[in-house]
Parts: structure tokens; C-alpha cells; sequence
């Protein structure tokens, strides 16, 4: 076995038994399979093409402690506890997730609690729903999130999920994401990152799609250490569609990859993709988007655009837009640029009297709005300006306006 | 009925017109390969020792390795103790030894059914050929008018002999033996190739050419070709190759090396017609390739032009490592695929110097059952200051049951860099269709002649000769695809 994945391990046979007690028989149920697959595979190398721009086992290496507290989740509408989800989870849990992935096996191993959002059909949940992930402790820690979401035909729902550190210590969080969207639903999806450079993130985001349904998901990494983002959209039913946009904003010695797959199973789907990266310092930014039609896929719509601006010479993208096509009825097109700031608009601001360093930043400004205006949903595109404006400036070191930061 | 079953014949059975097979005696050694099958291949060229020891150090290497299986490729096993690596078809005669040689009536005759005479006379006024068929090099026309000007073109095998300085300086500059599973083969095992070297200034005053032929049943091809120009100095360099139909895979495994110097120009075409197998995906080439450039000087240029057509597999990148200062290079090109063709191939610019540019117009068009892959690596270096890249990769797709895919690649470690990239698949739209044939044009030609017009901005890079075969090609390659 190899050597990265044995504190892993060992840790499970000490503390399997206690995660096992304070979890649910649909949880516990797939453990043993992750337990195999994860020791069997070991963290993927660089040589394995979706994680070849991230060195997973480096992430993975310090010894963390493992969080096992279990969630608490009062009286919220639509949001259960696991135990206390109001259908049969059975179905649902660990049944989208690739458990062929080392990463998301790991987190099938040791999560404790799931949090499950279930919308019933026909129904529109009024107010926009925040996760709130707070990661906050005395010691360095790993922690396995683990969420479910899931909408019946025609339920609406948007659901923010945001990530925050409180104190100056390592963190390590892998999330797992499972979202079933039902016959004729719509999900809005976002996704904030604004921790601070100690903290590595795992996000592995599984989405099925049914018959004319509509997901719309951002996901903004405006501070972080490492991130690494995984998006698998399955498109499952006819008329669906998907668009999946994504910017980051990355300076020091930041970290950010995202890989996407978006896999058209059936016909007559749309789907649209819209990534943009800024790079600062020595900052690292990596995108991979793979779009698959399959065989019989007629009609299918596609586009995928990934921009890029580096702004000095120690930063380093690697971009990767890739098609692959197996159905000739189809309009699919991608397209991607790395490049730097247009001279002349920069010579145009400063010869009236706008100083070079606030030019840069309103250029920067702009490149990033194109992807915050896709948003529906006004007071988070509100709060997104005011957030990018302040990190840009380089003032956001820590989370803004929640009360455990002082 | 019965005549639409006939024009089917007829399409079927013109398909792949070159693939007859020459009867000659061919000196072919044993299957299998090891240390002494290397030496053996070395000994019957006459090699000089440093060439040998260059072979046994590539084949020791090769030994550690296994194969690739990263393409987007179904590739059968390969057995490489089942294959002949040394096939001699002029063994009943002396072998190319210049214009003097006596030619064997039957090779003569292949050649010409290939369209290439090997009588100068004959030829195409301004294109010098180098033929080789399976491991040797039967003949290279020109020669003395060439050298008037100082320019040497012969088969690398002479090379080796007569200008070993040059050949020792270069064999393995651009593409060393360690740079992958089939560059180590190549270079253990290579045969003929050809080797041109354009002195200073000296514009090279007629197409260059080489034609590979594969005769001999049960054997690989293992060219190895090796371009110079040196400062200020250009050349064209064009290359052709088919095989016979047979209903085994062969193995074609090249390296090609370019080193472009100061203020130097290299356009490199190539029309690929291998045998691609027939309309069950059974037989055909396994086209596996090597092709690098090295734009050494300062604003050196080296352009690929390359049309595909043929193979069952086609796995390979032509690239261009710009390390020169302002050097540029291009890479264009048109890959068909048909019936159960895979084709896997691309480019790879590696931006060193600084002020580089570099352009790839890729063209993929899918037919049948074939999987057409278009992968492709744009690298900025850090020390590549201003470098510039645009890339455009389209994909046409006939039926649908193939596919097409791209994959592009690009590192980009410079900020002053700026790099583009795009791509579109689509089919023929019904509506170009529609109006050719309201103005009586029939389905098949509509589609060659969309297909032509699509593919036109690469094929516009080929010279004259080589553009109106890769034409006629793309029609024949699609006939019988649409429907």
C-alpha cells in the first residue's frame, strides 16, 4: 500500500467503529467498498488526466486531525439531517458520486453527517438557501462535508454554499456533492470560496439531470490556498439544459484547478460553459473542460469559453477545453485565450488622470463582471461586486461581515 | 437497383488504387528483435561503429519501456517479435548507389504506377524524388545538379557514408532516442531515409521529395529522415507514401528531424495515402510518428503542411521547438478519416525564444465508423517574452455513427504571451446541401465539393502537384460515405 494513503487508513481501522455509531445505516453501507477502492487505487498521480494538474497526495500528506462532529441543522425548511431526511435517501446517497475516484471514496469513508435538501414536486422554495461552511479550530483539521441535494419535477430552488476560515490554521475540507434534478426543475447553484492560503479544498460536485430541467451553477474562488473543483454534469433527460460558469481570482501562491465534464447523454440538451481566471504573483491556475456527446445525442448545443489573464510573469495557466463528439447533428464550439491586460485601454484611462494601478483594477474588474452578470439573483451579484472589488484591492484577508471573525 | 449496386462496385473497388502489391526478390531477415537484429541491420548497411553503439544504446532504453496508451486509440496489440525489421527489395541488385545504379525493371515499374518515374526525364520538371521502398532506398534523381549548388540529397544510409561529420552533429539533436517508446524503437532499428543538407544561402531550386513504399509482407518501416538548412537557405520538402492492401496491420514508425537555422525557411508537406485498412477495419498501416523541427536561429521558419488520408492509425504530432529568437512556424493540416480509421494527431509549438509565433489551422473530417482526434500542445516557456499563438481546429462529421474530438493543451508560464485557441464540430448543413442540388449537383459531389471547399485554406499551402492529388484523395477517401 502505498505510504500517502495510510494515515488514511489507519485511521479508519482506529476510528471506523465511532464514525460508524454516530452515522446512518445508508452512510455506513458503502464504506467498506470505499474503504477497498481507496486503498486500492491510492491518491491519483499527475499521470491520471483529470488530476494531472494537481499533486492530490502533497494536499493530502500533513497529518490533520479528522473532524467527526455531527451537523446540526435547526428547524430549516427543506434542510435535514441525514437520520431525519423526510424520503428514503437509499436511493440517492453515494449513487451519482464516482466511486472510482480516490478522493471522493475517502469522503464516502469518513463523513459522519450528510446534509440533505429536498424539494417536493411542484414546489418553489421562496428564499435562497445558504450553506455556510465555517471552518474554525485550534488545530489543523480535515474535514468531510457531504451533501445531498435533491429536487422533484418542476421544484425551484437556489442554494448558496459558502466557504469561510476563521482561524489561521491549516484546513483541508472534500466535499462531495450530489444533486438530482428532477423532470422540469431549476437549481441555481453557487458556490463562494473566501478562506485564506492555509486551506486546501476538495470539491467534487455530481449532477443528474432530467427531462427539461434547468441548473445554472458559479462557482467564485476569490481566496484560497489550493482548490481543486471537480464538476460532472450528466445530462440524462431530453431538453435539459445546464450552464456552468466559474471565475477566479488567484495572487501569491494560490492554487486553483477546475475540471469540468459535461456528458450529453440524450438529445435536444444545451449546454454552456464560461470560466475566467486571474492570475497574480505566482499564482497557478488550471482549467479542464471536457465535453462528451454521445452516440444518438442529436441536436445538442454546446459552448464552452475559458479566458484567461496573467498579469505577471511567475503566473502559470494551463487550460484545456476539449470535445469529444460521437453524433454529427450537433453545434459545438469552445474556445480559449491566455493573454494580458489591452495596453491601450490601460493608456486610455491614465491619460485621464486615473492612475495606473486603479486602471489595472478596473480592467480587472470588468474581465471578472462578464461572469458575475450571469448571475439571476441580484443581492448575491450585489455582494460578489462589492466581495471582488475588495479582493482585488487585496483587502480581503479575512471573511467579510460573519460574526465569528472579530 | 441493380445499377446503384454496380456504382457501389465500382466505388468499393476503386477505393485504395495503390494497393497492389510489387514482386520482387526482397532480401527480408528473420522475425524478432534483439541486440542482434540490431547489429545485423547495422552490418548490412556497413555502419561505422558510433552509429552502432547510437542503435544499441537506443534499443537498451527501449527495453525499459512500454508501450503508450494514452491516445484516443483502439490499437490492436503489437507483437514486435513478429515483425521483420530489415526488408531489402533491391537485394538482387546493387542498392541506390547514385545515378549510375541499375534499377530493377519491376521496381521501376511500381514507381511509375505510383505516378513517381524514377527517370529524370520523366519527372515532374522541378521536383527531385527520393524512393524508398521497406528499408532501402532504391533511387534519388537530381543528385549531381543538386550538388552543383552544394546541396546534398541522398538517402541517410549514404549520408552516413559519405557525410558522417554532418549526420553524426544532427542524428538525434531534435528528437533523442530517450523522447519516447517509438523514437527508441525508431532509433534502434531505423532503415532509410532521407538526409538533405542546404548549405548558406543557398535556395533550394526545386522541390525535394521522398516517396515510402511499403512492399514486403510481415514488416515495419522505420524511416528516418533528417533535414538541415542552414543560415539563410530554403527548401521544399514534400512526402508521399501508400502501401498494399493486406489484411495485416503494418508498422510504420518514423522520426523525422528539421533543424532550421538563422533567417532559414523548411516547408515540410506531407501526403499520407497508407493503406488504411478495409471497409470492416481490417489490415492497414499503424502510423506511428515521430516529426519535430527546431527553429535554432533567429527568425527561422518552418512550416507543416500535411494531408491524411490513409492509415488505420494515425498517432502523431509534427512539432516545432522555437528556441530562436522571432522564429515562426505554421502547422496546417487536413485529417480524413473513413470507415474504422482512428486518427489521433495534432501539433505541438513550444515557444522558447523570444518574439515567436506560431499559427495551427487544423481541419478533421469524419466519416463511417472512424474517431478523429485533433490534440494538440501550445507551451510558453517563461523566457518566451511576447510569444503569440493562435490555434483553429474544426471538425466536419459525415454519419453519425463516427466522431470527432479535440484536445487541446496550452502552458502558458509568461504573462507578455498571448495565446488563442478555437474550435467548432458541426456536420454539413442541410441547407448547402439543399441548394447544390436544386442546381443539379448530386449528393456525393455536393459533399466532395463542400468538403474541398472546407478543407481549401490547407490544401492552398501545398504545392501545385501535391495540391491537386490531396484533392483528387479527399474525394476518394469519402466516396461512399454519405447517406
Amino acid at each position: 500500500m502505498a505510504e500517502d494513503t495510510r494515515q488514511y487508513t489507519d485511521f479508519y481501522a482506529q476510528a471506523g467503529k465511532l464514525i460508524c455509531e454516530r452515522s446512518c445505516e445508508v452512510m455506513n453501507a458503502p464504506r467498506a467498498e470505499a474503504l477497498q477502492t481507496f486503498s486500492a487505487l491510492g491518491f491519483p498521480t499527475k499521470k491520471v488526466e483529470r488530476y494531472k494538474y494537481t499533486d492530490v497526495a502533497e494536499d493530502f500528506a500533513p497529518n490533520y486531525g479528522i473532524a467527526l462532529t455531527p451537523l446540526e441543522v435547526k428547524n430549516l425548511p427543506y434542510c435535514h439531517r441525514i437520520s431525519e431526511a423526510p424520503v428514503d435517501i437509499t436511493p440517492y446517497y453515494n449513487k451519482l458520486a464516482d466511486r472510482q475516484d480516490a478522493v471522493v471514496a475517502l469522503n464516502t469513508m469518513l463523513s459522519v453527517d450528510a446534509l440533505v435538501i429536498y424539494v417536493p414536486r411542484n414546489t418553489k422554495v421562496e428564499h435562497p438557501i445558504q450553506i455556510s461552511n465555517v471552518l474554525n479550530g485550534e488545530q489543523d483539521t480535515m474535514v468531510n462535508r457531504r451533501i445531498l441535494i435533491i429536487l422533484e419535477q418542476c421544484a425551484e430552488a437556489d442554494i448558496v454554499i459558502t466557504d469561510k476560515a476563521v482561524d489561521q490554521m491549516h484546513f483541508l475540507s472534500n466535499q462531495v456533492v450530489e444533486v438530482f434534478a428532477g423532470d422540469g426543475s431549476h437549481l441555481n447553484l453557487y458556490e463562494v470560496e473566501e478562506t485564506h492560503l492555509l486551506c486546501t479544498r476538495y470539491s467534487s460536485v455530481f449532477v443528474q439531470q432530467g427531462r427539461d430541467s434547468h441548473v445554472h451553477h458559479t462557482s467564485f474562488t476569490l481566496f484560497n490556498g489550493h482548490t481543486r473543483n471537480r464538476m460532472d454534469i450528466c445530462l440524462k433527460g431530453e431538453g435539459s439544459e445546464v450552464i456552468l460558469n466559474g471565475c477566479v481570482i488567484a495572487d501569491k501562491t494560490q492554487h486553483v484547478d477546475n475540471n469540468t465534464l459535461i456528458d450529453h447523454q440524450v438529445g435536444s440538451c444545451q449546454s454552456s460553459e464560461l470560466y475566467k481566471y486571474v492570475l497574480d504573483d505566482s499564482s497557478v491556475g488550471a482549467f479542464a473542460g471536457r465535453i462528451l456527446v454521445r452516440e444518438g445525442a442529436q441536436k445538442t448545443i454546446s459552448n464552452e469559453t475559458n479566458a484567461n489573464l496573467c498579469a505577471t510573469s511567475s503566473a502559470r495557466m494551463y487550460t484545456q477545453p476539449m470535445l469529444e463528439i460521437y453524433a454529427d447533428d450537433v453545434k459545438c464550439s469552445h474556445g480559449s485565450t491566455v493573454g494580458q491586460m489591452n495596453d491601450e485601454a490601460l493608456f486610455y484611462m491614465r491619460q485621464r488622470g486615473i492612475p495606473e494601478k486603479e486602471a489595472r483594477l478596473l480592467l480587472k474588474s470588468a474581465f471578472i463582471t462578464e461572469v458575475i452578470e450571469t448571475i439571476p439573483f441580484e443581492a448575491l451579484r450585489d455582494r460578489l461586486h462589492y466581495l471582488v472589488d475588495k479582493r482585488l484591492r487585496g483587502e480581503l484577508s479575512k471573511c467579510e461581515g460573519c460574526k465569528l471573525c472579530k | 437497383m441493380e445499377e446503384k449496386n454496380e456504382f457501389v462496385r465500382e466505388v468499393a473497388e476503386k477505393k485504395y488504387q495503390y494497393g497492389f502489391t510489387t514482386d520482387v526478390q526482397t532480401e527480408v531477415i528473420d522475425k524478432g528483435l534483439s541486440e542482434d537484429v540490431v547489429r545485423l541491420i547495422s552490418q548490412k548497411k556497413g555502419e561505422p561503429d558510433w552509429l552502432l553503439e547510437f542503435r544499441l544504446k537506443a534499443f537498451r532504453y527501449w527495453q525499459t519501456l512500454e508501450a503508450p496508451t494514452w491516445g484516443h486509440l483502439k490499437m490492436p496489440e503489437i507483437d514486435y517479435q513478429d515483425i521483420s525489421y530489415y526488408a531489402n527489395p533491391t537485394a538482387g541488385n546493387s542498392g541506390n548507389s547514385g545515378n549510375s545504379g541499375e534499377i530493377d525493371p519491376e521496381l521501376m515499374k511500381t514507381f511509375d504506377k505510383l505516378g513517381i518515374p524514377l527517370e529524370e526525364r520523366l519527372a515532374l520538371s522541378g521536383t527531385a524524388v527520393d524512393a524508398v521502398m521497406d528499408s532501402v532506398s532504391v533511387k534519388t534523381t537530381f543528385r549531381e545538379k543538386l550538388k552543383e549548388k552544394g546541396i546534398i540529397f541522398c538517402s541517410i544510409s549514404e549520408a552516413v557514408k559519405e557525410h558522417p561529420e554532418l549526420v553524426r552533429e544532427y542524428l538525434g539533436s531534435v528528437v533523442p532516442y530517450r523522447d519516447n517508446f517509438f523514437a527508441a524503437l525508431n532509433s534502434a532499428v531505423f532503415s532509410d531515409g532521407s538526409f538533405v543538407y542546404i548549405p548558406k544561402g543557398v535556395r533550394c531550386p526545386m522541390e525535394l521529395s521522398t516517396y515510402f513504399r511499403i512492399n514486403a509482407r510481415g514488416t515495419g518501416q522505420f524511416e528516418r529522415t533528417l533535414i538541415v538548412c542552414d543560415d539563410d537557405a530554403y527548401v521544399s520538402y514534400l512526402e508521399g507514401c501508400t502501401a498494399p492492401m493486406r489484411d495485416e496491420n503494418q508498422l510504420h514508425a518514423a522520426i523525422v528531424e528539421i533543424v532550421v537555422k538563422e533567417n532559414a525557411e523548411v516547408k515540410y508537406s506531407t501526403v499520407q495515402n497508407w493503406y488504411p485498412g478495409d471497409a470492416e477495419g481490417k489490415g492497414g498501416v499503424l502510423n506511428l510518428v515521430t516529426k519535430r523541427g527546431h527553429l535554432r536561429g533567429r527568425n527561422s521558419r518552418l512550416s507543416w503542411t500535411q494531408v491524411e488520408t490513409g492509415s488505420a492509425i494515425t498517432w502523431k504530432y509534427p512539432s516545432c521547438v522555437l528556441s530562436g529568437e522571432g522564429s515562426q512556424a505554421e502547422f496546417y493540416s487536413v485529417a480524413v478519416t473513413n470507415n474504422y480509421q482512428q486518427a489521433d494527431t495534432g501539433t505541438k509549438m513550444i515557444h522558447i525564444g523570444k518574439n515567436t509565433k506560431s499559427t495551427i489551422i487544423s481541419k478533421g473530417i469524419s466519416a463511417g465508423k472512424s474517431q478523429n482526434a485533433y490534440r494538440g500542445l501550445v507551451k510558453v516557456a517563461k523566457t518566451a517574452d511576447n510569444a503569440r499563438n493562435y490555434s483553429s481546429c474544426d471538425s466536419l462529421l459525415l454519419g453519425s455513427k463516427c466522431g470527432a474530438h479535440t484536445f487541446p493543451y496550452m502552458d502558458v508560464h509568461n504573462n507578455t504571451a498571448v495565446v488563442e485557441h478555437e474550435a467548432t464540430t458541426s456536420k454539413i448543413s442541410e441547407d448547402q446541401l439543399f441548394y447544390c442540388n436544386q442546381r443539379g449537383i448530386n449528393t456525393e459531389e455536393a459533399v466532395s465539393l463542400i468538403v474541398n471547399g472546407y478543407a481549401k485554406e490547407v490544401i492552398n499551402k501545398l504545392p501545385m502537384e501535391f495540391a491537386v492529388e490531396a484533392q483528387k484523395l479527399l474525394g476518394v477517401s469519402l466516396e461512399g460515405s454519405v447517406g
